[in-house]
């Protein structure tokens, strides 16, 4: 059973400094990475993997440790971490319609 | 596990898939956080859709524009003795940012251990360096706006790439600017002791909420706008 949650209210989030530390460091290791990508000119698919896959390294550790919803009961993690899936329709949606639009384009002009 | 549904305490409140149940069956609050923590959350879910919908207005235009797009790498590229440095002022605002977020975090710890002088100075720590950020950001635009780039064209590439860069940099920067202020105010209010009397640190919590999803947002704005 999960005791933590009453504690929680009563003392609000306490974790040791540890572990702000950690992730502070990781973030300063993720975001060195990421500028590594740009300095060493990598493109393609490689580039664009590694990309997403630092950005969601950083956006992940800041959401679960920073903003403490790691701790958090899973009623609140639903309620905001699951809404925002719903653009990933809208991104698709987008994606399509640009490459459409990009055609259509081409079409025009080369008439 | 109908005796735990009622409870209104959360001392014994079940984990996991049963505690979502239980936590919106139990005719009780729903979420057992401060209100102010929890109106924090949903104002950042409401953020994250207008950001959202502005990386997807970028990400359209850069799709279907027929121009070559500007390179983000030489773009924001610095001339730092004599060299050619790629987007190292992008690079340095990153390192700003991800610092005051770890600042903010202690602050935050240092808030629920009682701390009141160490989180007042880290706090105002934060804000320096959320200034410092939003500075380098001028610095950026100007460098920007004197080499032609404005909101409908620019002499390196599509116009498309003003009109995005303009808007989302300068929102981000507008909710740096706001945290700051919101940053100084709680800082000077934990100061003064307020909330002590009240009892409560949980408004340095909030805060720092807000903080770091200024930075996550930042996460995305760099993948997407500067290094894809």
């Amino acid at each position: 059973m999960d005791t933590v949650a009453g504690h929680q209210r009563a003392e609000g989030q306490q974790h040791p400094i540890a572990i702000y530390l950690w992730i502070w460091a990781l973030l300063f290791v993720f975001s060195t990475f990421s500028y590594l990508i740009d300095y060493f000119h990598l493109h393609g698919y490689l580039r664009w993997s590694l990309i997403i896959t630092f950005m969601l390294l950083k956006a992940g550790l800041i959401v679960a440790i920073f903003m403490h919803m790691a701790w958090e009961r899973l009623a609140l993690k639903f309620a905001i971490l699951v809404p925002p899936l719903v653009l990933l329709i809208l991104i698709g949606l987008m994606a399509v319609e640009g490459d459409y639009t990009f055609l259509t384009r081409l079409a025009a002009f080369l008439r | 596990m109908a005796e735990n549904a009622l409870t209104t305490t959360g001392e014994s409140a079940p984990a996991g898939l049963p505690g979502v149940v239980a936590d919106w069956s139990g005719d009780k609050q729903a979420f057992p956080v401060p209100w102010g923590k929890a109106m924090m959350w949903i104002f950042l879910l409401s953020d994250t859709f207008i950001f959202t919908c502005f990386l997807t207005s970028y990400m359209n235009v850069r799709i279907s524009t027929t121009v070559p797009w500007p390179n983000p790498s030489e773009v924001f590229s610095l001339n730092i003795g004599g060299t050619r440095i790629p987007l190292i002022l992008i690079a340095i605002m990153t390192m700003v940012l991800i610092t005051s977020s770890g600042t903010m975090a202690m602050a935050v710890n240092f808030g629920y251990r009682r701390h009141r002088a160490n989180t007042t100075a880290l706090m105002l720590i934060t804000a320096a360096f959320g200034a410092t950020f939003v500075g380098m950001q001028a610095f950026e635009w100007t460098k920007l706006i004197r080499e032609g780039v404005r909101p409908w064209g620019n002499p390196l590439g599509a116009p498309q790439f003003g009109s995005t860069f303009f808007m989302i940099t300068g929102f981000h920067g507008l909710h740096v600017s706001a945290g700051v202020v919101y940053l100084t105010v709680v800082a000077l209010r934990v100061w003064r002791g307020f909330y002590d009397r009240k009892g409560s640190y949980e408004t340095v919590e909030i805060t720092g909420l807000y903080w770091h999803f200024v930075d996550l947002v930042w996460v995305f704005i760099f993948a997407f706008f500067y290094l894809w």
